[in-house]
Protein backbone atom coordinates (compact mmCIF):
# COMPACT_ATOMS: atom_id res chain seq x y z
CA UNK A 1 0.00 0.00 0.00
CA UNK A 2 1.37 3.15 -0.87
CA UNK A 3 -0.18 4.99 1.98
CA UNK A 4 2.06 2.46 4.25
CA UNK A 5 4.90 2.67 2.86
CA UNK A 6 4.83 6.24 2.42
CA UNK A 7 4.09 5.85 6.82
CA UNK A 8 7.24 3.64 6.55
CA UNK A 9 9.31 5.68 5.52
CA UNK A 10 8.19 8.88 7.43
CA UNK A 11 8.79 6.34 10.57
CA UNK A 12 12.70 5.52 9.11
CA UNK A 13 13.55 9.29 8.38
CA UNK A 14 11.92 10.51 12.34
CA UNK A 15 14.42 7.07 13.24
CA UNK A 16 17.55 8.82 11.30
CA UNK A 17 16.90 12.25 12.55
CA UNK A 18 16.53 10.06 16.33
CA UNK A 19 20.04 8.40 15.41
CA UNK A 20 21.72 12.23 14.54
CA UNK A 21 20.42 14.30 17.62
CA UNK A 22 18.96 12.01 20.39
CA UNK A 23 22.19 12.04 22.42
CA UNK A 24 22.99 15.49 22.14
CA UNK A 25 19.15 16.08 23.28
CA UNK A 26 19.63 13.67 26.11
CA UNK A 27 22.77 15.58 26.96
CA UNK A 28 21.41 19.29 27.01
CA UNK A 29 18.27 17.83 29.05
CA UNK A 30 19.85 16.72 31.31
CA UNK A 31 22.73 19.66 32.10
CA UNK A 32 19.60 21.81 32.48
CA UNK A 33 17.76 19.05 34.94
CA UNK A 34 20.82 17.34 36.40
CA UNK A 35 19.25 13.68 35.79
CA UNK A 36 19.95 11.85 33.62
CA UNK A 37 17.04 9.28 33.68
CA UNK A 38 14.14 12.56 33.72
CA UNK A 39 16.35 13.64 30.74
CA UNK A 40 15.81 10.10 28.51
CA UNK A 41 12.32 10.29 29.66
CA UNK A 42 11.15 13.18 27.80
CA UNK A 43 13.82 12.73 24.95
CA UNK A 44 11.13 10.34 24.32
CA UNK A 45 8.43 11.59 25.07
CA UNK A 46 9.56 14.58 22.31
CA UNK A 47 10.29 11.34 19.86
CA UNK A 48 6.93 10.41 20.54
CA UNK A 49 5.45 13.60 19.08
CA UNK A 50 7.87 13.67 15.98
CA UNK A 51 6.46 10.28 15.35
CA UNK A 52 2.96 11.90 15.53
CA UNK A 53 3.90 15.25 13.36
CA UNK A 54 6.27 15.09 11.34
CA UNK A 55 4.84 12.34 9.34
CA UNK A 56 1.84 15.29 8.73
CA UNK A 57 3.72 18.05 8.81
CA UNK A 58 7.26 17.08 7.37
CA UNK A 59 10.68 17.15 8.85
CA UNK A 60 11.53 20.84 10.55
CA UNK A 61 14.52 22.11 8.79
CA UNK A 62 15.95 22.32 12.29
CA UNK A 63 15.20 18.64 13.84
CA UNK A 64 17.28 18.91 16.87
CA UNK A 65 16.03 22.59 17.78
CA UNK A 66 12.47 21.38 17.45
CA UNK A 67 12.50 18.09 19.53
CA UNK A 68 14.66 20.45 22.49
CA UNK A 69 11.99 22.46 22.11
CA UNK A 70 9.22 20.04 23.07
CA UNK A 71 11.23 18.16 25.39
CA UNK A 72 11.28 21.81 27.24
CA UNK A 73 7.94 22.13 27.31
CA UNK A 74 7.57 18.80 28.78
CA UNK A 75 9.92 19.72 31.63
CA UNK A 76 8.60 22.62 32.33
CA UNK A 77 5.02 20.95 32.63
CA UNK A 78 6.61 18.54 34.96
CA UNK A 79 8.75 20.96 37.16
CA UNK A 80 6.12 22.80 37.59
CA UNK A 81 4.30 20.37 38.88
CA UNK A 82 7.17 19.97 41.62
CA UNK A 83 7.45 22.71 43.84
CA UNK A 84 10.92 22.21 45.39
CA UNK A 85 12.53 22.24 42.04
CA UNK A 86 11.70 25.78 41.43
CA UNK A 87 14.49 26.97 41.11
CA UNK A 88 14.72 25.19 37.97
CA UNK A 89 12.11 26.63 36.34
CA UNK A 90 13.59 29.65 36.69
CA UNK A 91 16.26 28.71 34.81
CA UNK A 92 14.78 27.19 31.79
CA UNK A 93 11.82 30.04 31.87
CA UNK A 94 15.10 32.15 31.71
CA UNK A 95 16.52 30.26 28.83
CA UNK A 96 13.65 30.36 26.83
CA UNK A 97 12.66 34.22 27.36
CA UNK A 98 16.12 34.87 26.45
CA UNK A 99 15.20 33.49 23.05
CA UNK A 100 13.33 35.54 22.65
CA UNK A 101 10.23 34.75 20.12
CA UNK A 102 9.29 30.95 20.74
CA UNK A 103 9.95 30.59 17.16
CA UNK A 104 11.25 26.85 16.99
CA UNK A 105 14.21 28.41 14.74
CA UNK A 106 15.75 29.96 17.80
CA UNK A 107 14.30 28.33 20.60
CA UNK A 108 17.25 26.26 20.89
CA UNK A 109 20.29 28.26 19.26
CA UNK A 110 22.59 25.65 18.09
CA UNK A 111 25.67 26.43 20.82
CA UNK A 112 28.26 23.84 19.42
CA UNK A 113 30.89 24.23 22.55
CA UNK A 114 28.49 23.77 24.79
CA UNK A 115 26.80 20.67 23.34
CA UNK A 116 29.64 19.27 23.42
CA UNK A 117 31.15 19.45 27.00
CA UNK A 118 27.23 17.89 27.67
CA UNK A 119 28.11 14.93 25.47
CA UNK A 120 30.94 14.52 27.67
CA UNK A 121 29.42 14.38 30.54
CA UNK A 122 26.93 12.46 29.40
CA UNK A 123 29.57 9.58 28.40
CA UNK A 124 31.14 9.31 31.79
CA UNK A 125 27.64 9.35 33.52
CA UNK A 126 26.57 6.36 31.06
CA UNK A 127 29.98 4.40 32.20
CA UNK A 128 30.16 5.27 35.64
CA UNK A 129 31.95 2.60 37.61
CA UNK A 130 29.05 2.59 40.36
CA UNK A 131 27.56 0.59 37.30
CA UNK A 132 28.05 -2.65 35.92
CA UNK A 133 29.77 -3.10 32.86
CA UNK A 134 26.28 -4.99 31.30
CA UNK A 135 24.41 -1.39 32.44
CA UNK A 136 27.61 0.61 31.02
CA UNK A 137 27.08 -1.21 27.65
CA UNK A 138 23.26 -0.81 27.91
CA UNK A 139 23.04 2.79 28.48
CA UNK A 140 25.71 3.81 26.70
CA UNK A 141 23.81 2.07 23.43
CA UNK A 142 20.87 3.16 24.98
CA UNK A 143 21.74 7.45 25.69
CA UNK A 144 24.81 7.82 22.83
CA UNK A 145 24.08 5.41 20.27
CA UNK A 146 20.43 5.97 20.29
CA UNK A 147 19.48 2.34 20.08
CA UNK A 148 16.26 1.12 21.26
CA UNK A 149 15.80 -1.09 23.70
CA UNK A 150 15.12 -4.47 21.19
CA UNK A 151 18.41 -2.79 19.02
CA UNK A 152 20.42 -3.50 22.25
CA UNK A 153 18.82 -6.56 23.15
CA UNK A 154 19.28 -8.42 19.58
CA UNK A 155 23.31 -7.11 19.78
CA UNK A 156 23.40 -8.96 22.95
CA UNK A 157 21.21 -12.00 22.34
CA UNK A 158 19.54 -11.22 25.41
CA UNK A 159 15.69 -10.78 25.96
CA UNK A 160 14.25 -7.43 25.61
CA UNK A 161 12.66 -7.34 29.30
CA UNK A 162 16.31 -7.98 30.53
CA UNK A 163 17.59 -4.67 28.69
CA UNK A 164 14.86 -2.94 29.57
CA UNK A 165 14.91 -3.84 33.55
CA UNK A 166 19.11 -3.06 32.67
CA UNK A 167 18.19 0.31 31.89
CA UNK A 168 15.77 1.04 34.28
CA UNK A 169 17.85 -0.06 37.26
CA UNK A 170 21.13 1.95 35.81
CA UNK A 171 19.29 5.12 35.72
CA UNK A 172 17.94 4.25 39.06
CA UNK A 173 21.52 3.93 40.80
CA UNK A 174 22.94 6.59 39.27
CA UNK A 175 20.35 8.62 41.32
CA UNK A 176 20.64 7.04 44.52
CA UNK A 177 24.24 7.33 44.41
CA UNK A 178 23.70 10.73 43.75
CA UNK A 179 25.94 11.00 40.48
CA UNK A 180 26.15 14.17 39.54
CA UNK A 181 26.51 15.32 35.44
CA UNK A 182 29.47 16.24 35.54
CA UNK A 183 33.19 15.19 33.44
CA UNK A 184 35.28 13.67 36.40
CA UNK A 185 38.15 15.86 38.16
CA UNK A 186 42.07 15.56 36.83
CA UNK A 187 42.44 13.04 39.51
CA UNK A 188 39.95 10.61 38.66
CA UNK A 189 40.16 11.33 34.69
CA UNK A 190 42.11 8.66 33.78
CA UNK A 191 40.25 5.47 35.87
CA UNK A 192 37.04 6.86 34.32
CA UNK A 193 38.46 7.28 30.86
CA UNK A 194 39.87 3.76 30.85
CA UNK A 195 36.23 2.71 31.55
CA UNK A 196 34.91 5.13 28.72
CA UNK A 197 36.97 3.14 26.26
CA UNK A 198 36.40 -0.08 27.89
CA UNK A 199 32.60 0.37 27.31
CA UNK A 200 33.47 1.16 23.91
CA UNK A 201 35.99 -1.65 23.07
CA UNK A 202 33.26 -4.16 24.59
CA UNK A 203 30.73 -3.53 22.04
CA UNK A 204 33.23 -3.33 19.01
CA UNK A 205 34.33 -6.91 20.91
CA UNK A 206 31.23 -8.17 20.35
CA UNK A 207 30.77 -7.87 17.40
CA UNK A 208 33.95 -8.83 15.72
CA UNK A 209 34.10 -11.97 17.24
CA UNK A 210 31.41 -12.72 18.87
CA UNK A 211 31.60 -14.48 22.36
CA UNK A 212 28.27 -16.19 21.82
CA UNK A 213 25.40 -17.28 19.31
CA UNK A 214 26.02 -18.57 15.72
CA UNK A 215 27.25 -15.48 14.18
CA UNK A 216 31.30 -14.99 14.21
CA UNK A 217 30.94 -11.36 13.63
CA UNK A 218 28.24 -8.99 13.84
CA UNK A 219 29.27 -6.03 11.81
CA UNK A 220 26.51 -3.58 13.10
CA UNK A 221 28.32 -3.49 16.41
CA UNK A 222 31.54 -2.56 15.29
CA UNK A 223 29.89 -0.07 13.72
CA UNK A 224 28.24 1.43 15.78
CA UNK A 225 31.47 1.34 18.55
CA UNK A 226 33.32 2.92 15.48
CA UNK A 227 30.68 5.79 15.68
CA UNK A 228 31.04 6.02 19.45
CA UNK A 229 34.94 6.24 19.48
CA UNK A 230 35.02 8.45 16.33
CA UNK A 231 32.51 10.68 18.66
CA UNK A 232 34.53 10.77 21.15
CA UNK A 233 37.88 11.59 20.14
CA UNK A 234 35.55 14.69 18.59
CA UNK A 235 35.18 15.37 22.24
CA UNK A 236 38.96 14.59 23.92
CA UNK A 237 40.70 15.12 20.87
CA UNK A 238 44.18 15.74 23.08
CA UNK A 239 43.87 12.18 24.81
CA UNK A 240 46.10 9.88 22.87
CA UNK A 241 44.11 6.82 24.37
CA UNK A 242 41.03 7.75 22.64
CA UNK A 243 43.06 8.15 19.50
CA UNK A 244 44.55 4.63 19.80
CA UNK A 245 41.02 2.77 20.88
CA UNK A 246 39.62 4.26 17.28
CA UNK A 247 42.76 3.32 15.68
CA UNK A 248 42.44 0.15 17.02
CA UNK A 249 39.18 -0.35 15.49
CA UNK A 250 39.66 0.83 12.52
CA UNK A 251 42.10 -1.78 11.85
CA UNK A 252 40.34 -4.53 13.14
CA UNK A 253 36.99 -3.34 11.04
CA UNK A 254 39.14 -3.41 7.98
CA UNK A 255 39.45 -6.82 8.28
CA UNK A 256 35.86 -7.94 8.79
CA UNK A 257 35.40 -8.80 5.15
CA UNK A 258 38.21 -11.22 5.47
CA UNK A 259 36.81 -12.94 8.80
CA UNK A 260 34.47 -15.17 7.04
CA UNK A 261 34.03 -17.17 4.05
CA UNK A 262 30.52 -17.30 2.50
CA UNK A 263 29.71 -19.89 4.66
CA UNK A 264 29.86 -17.38 7.77
CA UNK A 265 32.74 -19.66 8.74
CA UNK A 266 35.47 -17.69 10.67
CA UNK A 267 39.03 -17.38 8.75
CA UNK A 268 42.28 -16.83 10.86
CA UNK A 269 44.50 -13.66 10.07
CA UNK A 270 46.75 -15.39 8.61
CA UNK A 271 44.44 -17.03 6.17
CA UNK A 272 42.84 -14.15 5.14
CA UNK A 273 42.80 -12.67 1.76
CA UNK A 274 44.31 -9.31 2.11
CA UNK A 275 42.79 -7.97 -0.55
CA UNK A 276 39.26 -8.21 1.03
CA UNK A 277 41.10 -5.51 3.95
CA UNK A 278 39.60 -2.21 3.85
CA UNK A 279 42.12 0.22 2.98
CA UNK A 280 40.34 2.78 3.50
CA UNK A 281 39.68 2.14 7.23
CA UNK A 282 43.41 1.08 7.33
CA UNK A 283 44.14 4.52 6.33
CA UNK A 284 41.67 5.70 9.07
CA UNK A 285 43.50 3.86 11.48
CA UNK A 286 47.03 4.44 10.62
CA UNK A 287 46.25 8.60 10.61
CA UNK A 288 44.88 7.48 14.25
CA UNK A 289 47.62 6.45 15.55
CA UNK A 290 49.96 9.36 13.75
CA UNK A 291 47.67 11.38 16.39
CA UNK A 292 48.65 9.41 18.71
CA UNK A 293 52.45 9.82 18.05
CA UNK A 294 51.44 13.63 18.08
CA UNK A 295 50.54 13.37 20.92
CA UNK A 296 53.34 11.92 23.00
CA UNK A 297 53.75 8.68 21.35
CA UNK A 298 52.45 5.41 21.59
CA UNK A 299 52.57 4.57 25.50
CA UNK A 300 48.99 3.21 26.61
CA UNK A 301 47.47 0.02 26.13
CA UNK A 302 45.18 1.05 23.36
CA UNK A 303 47.72 2.74 21.51
CA UNK A 304 49.62 -0.17 21.63
CA UNK A 305 47.65 -3.14 20.63
CA UNK A 306 46.67 -0.37 17.79
CA UNK A 307 50.30 -0.47 16.56
CA UNK A 308 50.15 -4.48 16.61
CA UNK A 309 47.51 -4.13 14.51
CA UNK A 310 49.11 -1.42 12.17
CA UNK A 311 52.23 -3.69 11.78
CA UNK A 312 50.11 -6.57 10.10
CA UNK A 313 48.04 -3.98 7.79
CA UNK A 314 51.19 -2.79 6.52
CA UNK A 315 52.09 -6.16 5.38
CA UNK A 316 50.95 -7.00 1.79
CA UNK A 317 51.54 -10.29 2.67
CA UNK A 318 51.83 -12.60 5.55
CA UNK A 319 55.38 -13.17 4.92
CA UNK A 320 55.85 -9.46 5.14
CA UNK A 321 55.08 -9.47 8.53
CA UNK A 322 57.51 -7.54 11.30
CA UNK A 323 56.76 -9.98 13.88
CA UNK A 324 60.11 -9.23 15.89
CA UNK A 325 57.97 -5.92 16.19
CA UNK A 326 54.93 -7.00 17.24
CA UNK A 327 56.68 -9.09 19.65
CA UNK A 328 58.42 -6.35 21.14
CA UNK A 329 55.23 -4.48 21.24
CA UNK A 330 53.75 -7.29 22.95
CA UNK A 331 56.38 -7.04 25.37
CA UNK A 332 55.80 -3.13 25.95
CA UNK A 333 51.94 -4.04 26.42
CA UNK A 334 52.73 -6.41 29.04
CA UNK A 335 54.59 -4.43 31.06
CA UNK A 336 51.78 -1.77 31.48
CA UNK A 337 49.28 -4.53 31.32
CA UNK A 338 50.43 -7.72 32.78
CA UNK A 339 48.20 -10.63 31.58
CA UNK A 340 48.32 -14.04 30.88
CA UNK A 341 46.36 -13.45 27.71
CA UNK A 342 49.30 -10.82 26.75
CA UNK A 343 51.84 -13.17 27.62
CA UNK A 344 49.86 -15.93 24.69
CA UNK A 345 49.96 -13.18 22.43
CA UNK A 346 53.28 -12.30 22.79
CA UNK A 347 54.29 -16.06 22.59
CA UNK A 348 52.57 -16.05 19.30
CA UNK A 349 54.88 -13.45 18.04
CA UNK A 350 57.72 -15.31 19.16
CA UNK A 351 56.70 -18.07 17.63
CA UNK A 352 56.88 -16.82 14.49
CA UNK A 353 59.53 -14.26 14.75
CA UNK A 354 61.83 -16.94 15.61
CA UNK A 355 60.21 -20.37 15.73
CA UNK A 356 57.76 -22.19 16.76
CA UNK A 357 59.81 -23.64 19.92
CA UNK A 358 60.73 -20.15 21.18
CA UNK A 359 56.88 -19.33 21.07
CA UNK A 360 56.32 -23.04 22.78
CA UNK A 361 58.65 -22.09 25.57
CA UNK A 362 56.45 -19.43 26.60
CA UNK A 363 53.33 -20.90 26.06
CA UNK A 364 54.45 -24.22 28.62
CA UNK A 365 54.97 -21.44 31.03
CA UNK A 366 51.49 -20.34 31.11
CA UNK A 367 49.57 -23.56 30.81
CA UNK A 368 49.65 -23.47 34.49
CA UNK A 369 47.57 -20.45 34.91
CA UNK A 370 44.59 -20.49 36.51
CA UNK A 371 43.14 -17.14 34.83
CA UNK A 372 43.62 -19.16 31.31
CA UNK A 373 41.96 -22.46 32.54
CA UNK A 374 38.66 -21.57 30.64
CA UNK A 375 40.50 -19.68 27.97
CA UNK A 376 40.25 -21.71 25.06
CA UNK A 377 42.94 -19.46 22.94
CA UNK A 378 45.33 -21.56 25.15
CA UNK A 379 44.85 -24.88 24.06
CA UNK A 380 44.67 -23.51 21.03
CA UNK A 381 47.74 -21.81 20.31
CA UNK A 382 49.32 -24.49 21.98
CA UNK A 383 48.09 -26.87 19.44
CA UNK A 384 49.12 -24.30 16.66
CA UNK A 385 53.12 -24.59 17.62
CA UNK A 386 52.47 -28.41 19.15
CA UNK A 387 51.68 -28.70 15.21
CA UNK A 388 54.04 -26.59 13.66
CA UNK A 389 57.03 -28.78 15.66
CA UNK A 390 54.86 -32.25 14.18
CA UNK A 391 53.67 -33.38 17.75
CA UNK A 392 50.37 -33.44 15.39
CA UNK A 393 49.32 -36.27 18.78
CA UNK A 394 49.32 -33.63 21.52
CA UNK A 395 48.45 -31.13 18.77
CA UNK A 396 45.23 -32.64 18.67
CA UNK A 397 44.29 -32.99 21.81
CA UNK A 398 45.12 -29.27 22.71
CA UNK A 399 42.32 -28.28 19.47
CA UNK A 400 40.04 -30.71 20.99
CA UNK A 401 40.51 -29.61 24.51
CA UNK A 402 40.15 -25.80 22.97
CA UNK A 403 36.86 -26.92 21.12
CA UNK A 404 35.44 -27.62 24.14
CA UNK A 405 35.98 -24.25 25.67
CA UNK A 406 34.83 -22.40 23.22
CA UNK A 407 30.81 -20.86 23.60
CA UNK A 408 30.92 -19.55 19.35
CA UNK A 409 29.63 -22.48 17.72
CA UNK A 410 31.83 -21.28 14.49
CA UNK A 411 34.88 -21.28 15.96
CA UNK A 412 34.26 -24.31 17.84
CA UNK A 413 33.72 -25.96 14.57
CA UNK A 414 36.89 -24.66 13.12
CA UNK A 415 38.59 -26.35 16.24
CA UNK A 416 37.37 -29.32 15.90
CA UNK A 417 38.49 -29.19 12.10
CA UNK A 418 41.90 -28.62 13.03
CA UNK A 419 41.95 -31.59 15.36
CA UNK A 420 40.51 -34.03 12.58
CA UNK A 421 43.16 -32.49 10.96
CA UNK A 422 46.16 -33.69 13.14
CA UNK A 423 46.43 -37.67 12.46
CA UNK A 424 48.90 -39.95 14.36
CA UNK A 425 50.96 -40.73 11.11
CA UNK A 426 50.75 -37.17 9.64
CA UNK A 427 48.71 -38.61 6.78
CA UNK A 428 46.88 -36.41 4.29
CA UNK A 429 43.52 -34.49 5.72
CA UNK A 430 40.87 -37.40 4.35
CA UNK A 431 37.74 -35.94 3.47
CA UNK A 432 35.83 -37.28 6.34
CA UNK A 433 37.69 -36.07 9.07
CA UNK A 434 37.19 -32.78 7.50
CA UNK A 435 33.56 -33.35 7.86
CA UNK B 1 25.86 1.22 4.81
CA UNK B 2 27.53 3.49 2.86
CA UNK B 3 26.74 6.44 1.07
CA UNK B 4 28.56 9.26 -1.01
CA UNK B 5 26.64 12.66 -0.70
CA UNK B 6 28.12 14.11 -4.11
CA UNK B 7 28.08 18.56 -4.65
CA UNK B 8 27.10 18.85 -8.00
CA UNK B 9 28.30 22.17 -9.88
CA UNK B 10 31.42 23.39 -10.99
CA UNK B 11 33.10 26.72 -9.39
CA UNK B 12 33.57 29.27 -11.32
CA UNK B 13 37.79 28.64 -12.38
CA UNK B 14 39.82 31.80 -10.98
CA UNK B 15 37.41 32.82 -8.44
CA UNK B 16 37.60 32.80 -4.37
CA UNK B 17 34.86 31.26 -3.19
CA UNK B 18 32.54 32.76 -0.91
CA UNK B 19 34.39 33.26 2.30
CA UNK B 20 30.77 32.32 4.16
CA UNK B 21 30.65 28.99 2.09
CA UNK B 22 34.29 28.17 3.01
CA UNK B 23 33.18 28.23 6.80
CA UNK B 24 29.75 26.83 6.24
CA UNK B 25 31.33 23.81 4.17
CA UNK B 26 34.50 23.60 6.96
CA UNK B 27 31.59 24.02 10.04
CA UNK B 28 29.46 20.78 7.80
CA UNK B 29 32.56 18.86 7.34
CA UNK B 30 33.24 18.90 11.22
CA UNK B 31 29.62 18.00 12.34
CA UNK B 32 30.21 14.83 10.35
CA UNK B 33 33.39 14.14 11.57
CA UNK B 34 32.06 15.04 15.07
CA UNK B 35 28.92 12.10 14.50
CA UNK B 36 31.55 9.64 13.73
CA UNK B 37 29.88 9.13 10.29
CA UNK B 38 32.70 10.74 7.60
CA UNK B 39 34.37 8.09 6.31
CA UNK B 40 36.56 10.86 3.48
CA UNK B 41 35.94 13.81 1.81
CA UNK B 42 37.49 15.83 -0.88
CA UNK B 43 36.41 18.40 -3.15
CA UNK B 44 37.67 18.78 -6.47
CA UNK B 45 39.47 21.59 -8.36
CA UNK B 46 37.18 23.47 -11.12
CA UNK B 47 36.70 21.72 -14.74
CA UNK B 48 38.79 23.83 -16.16
CA UNK B 49 41.80 21.78 -14.17
CA UNK B 50 40.75 18.33 -15.67
CA UNK B 51 40.41 16.55 -18.75
CA UNK B 52 38.12 13.96 -20.01
CA UNK B 53 39.01 10.88 -22.14
CA UNK B 54 36.77 10.15 -24.81
CA UNK B 55 36.11 6.83 -26.47
CA UNK B 56 33.84 6.96 -29.43
CA UNK B 57 34.48 5.65 -32.97
CA UNK B 58 36.98 2.86 -31.65
CA UNK B 59 39.62 5.69 -30.71
CA UNK B 60 40.31 7.57 -27.84
CA UNK B 61 40.35 11.73 -27.72
CA UNK B 62 41.77 13.66 -25.02
CA UNK B 63 38.87 16.74 -24.53
CA UNK B 64 40.63 19.75 -21.82
CA UNK B 65 38.08 21.57 -19.62
CA UNK B 66 36.18 23.36 -18.78
CA UNK B 67 33.26 21.79 -19.39
CA UNK B 68 29.93 23.37 -19.87
CA UNK B 69 27.41 21.08 -18.50
CA UNK B 70 28.26 22.73 -14.74
CA UNK B 71 25.19 21.32 -13.28
CA UNK B 72 26.26 17.90 -13.72
CA UNK B 73 29.41 18.19 -12.80
CA UNK B 74 30.73 17.07 -9.23
CA UNK B 75 32.42 19.67 -7.21
CA UNK B 76 32.99 16.77 -4.25
CA UNK B 77 32.11 14.30 -2.30
CA UNK B 78 31.37 12.91 1.28
CA UNK B 79 31.59 8.79 2.62
CA UNK B 80 29.57 8.34 5.16
CA UNK B 81 28.80 5.15 6.97
CA UNK B 82 25.10 5.59 8.24
CA UNK B 83 22.62 3.10 9.02
CA UNK B 84 19.79 4.06 6.63
CA UNK B 85 19.24 5.57 3.05
CA UNK B 86 17.49 8.25 5.26
CA UNK B 87 20.29 9.14 7.74
CA UNK B 88 22.19 10.22 4.56
CA UNK B 89 19.44 11.88 3.39
CA UNK B 90 19.20 13.96 6.48
CA UNK B 91 22.86 14.56 6.30
CA UNK B 92 22.62 15.56 2.71
CA UNK B 93 19.84 18.52 3.59
CA UNK B 94 22.27 19.81 6.22
CA UNK B 95 24.93 20.71 3.84
CA UNK B 96 25.42 24.21 3.44
CA UNK B 97 24.49 24.52 -0.23
CA UNK B 98 22.64 27.98 0.23
CA UNK B 99 26.00 29.76 0.46
CA UNK B 100 26.75 28.05 -2.89
CA UNK B 101 23.49 29.97 -4.86
CA UNK B 102 23.98 33.32 -5.61
CA UNK B 103 20.99 34.16 -7.50
CA UNK B 104 17.39 33.32 -6.73
CA UNK B 105 16.67 31.02 -9.42
CA UNK B 106 20.04 28.77 -9.40
CA UNK B 107 19.88 25.55 -8.08
CA UNK B 108 21.99 23.28 -5.89
CA UNK B 109 22.17 19.83 -6.28
CA UNK B 110 23.28 17.70 -3.31
CA UNK B 111 23.39 13.74 -4.66
CA UNK B 112 23.43 10.95 -2.11
CA UNK B 113 24.30 7.29 -3.75
CA UNK B 114 25.12 4.25 -1.74
CA UNK B 115 28.03 2.76 -2.19
CA UNK B 116 28.14 -0.66 -3.84
CA UNK B 117 29.51 -3.13 -1.09
CA UNK B 118 32.04 -5.88 -2.70
CA UNK B 119 30.21 -8.71 -1.32
CA UNK B 120 27.91 -8.12 1.76
CA UNK B 121 29.34 -9.89 5.16
CA UNK B 122 27.58 -12.54 5.58
CA UNK B 123 26.44 -14.25 8.06
CA UNK B 124 23.29 -16.24 7.13
CA UNK B 125 22.68 -19.60 6.40
CA UNK B 126 21.61 -20.24 2.71
CA UNK B 127 18.23 -21.37 3.90
CA UNK B 128 17.62 -17.60 6.06
CA UNK B 129 18.79 -15.90 2.78
CA UNK B 130 16.30 -17.37 0.63
CA UNK B 131 13.66 -16.58 3.02
CA UNK B 132 14.88 -13.28 3.13
CA UNK B 133 14.65 -12.82 -0.56
CA UNK B 134 11.08 -14.35 -0.57
CA UNK B 135 9.96 -12.17 2.06
CA UNK B 136 11.08 -9.06 0.30
CA UNK B 137 9.56 -10.38 -2.78
CA UNK B 138 6.13 -10.57 -0.59
CA UNK B 139 7.05 -7.22 0.67
CA UNK B 140 7.07 -5.57 -3.01
CA UNK B 141 4.24 -7.24 -4.49
CA UNK B 142 2.21 -5.87 -1.86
Amino acid sequence: MAAEQARDQAHRTVEAVWRIESARLIAGLARLLRDVGVAEELAQDALVAALEQWPAEGVPSNPGAWLMAVAKRRAIDLIRRNERLERKVAELGHELATSGDPDIADMAAHDPDHIEDDLLRLVFVACHPVLSTEARVALTLRLLGGLTTDEIARAFLVAEPTVAQRIVRAKRTLAQAGVSFEVPGRAERPARLASVLEVIYLIFNEGYSATAGDDWIRPALCEEALRLGRILAGLMPAEPEVHGLVALMEIQASRLRARVDPHGEPILLLDQDRSRWDQLLIRRGLAALERVNALGGIAGPYGLQAAIAACHARARTPEETDWPLIARLYEELARLTPSPVVELNRAVALGMAYGPQAGLDLVDQLVGDPALKAYHLLPSVRGDLLAKLGRRAEAREEFQRAAALTRNERERRLLLNRAAAMHHDGSADSAAARA
Amino acid sequence: MRFMILLKGDPAPGQMPDPDLINAMIKYHEELAKAGVLLAAEGLLDSSTGARVIYSGGQRRVVDGPFTESKELVAGFYLIQVKSKEEAIEWAKRCPVEYAVKERDMEAVVEVRQVGELEDITTMTDEQRAAEHRLREQIAGS
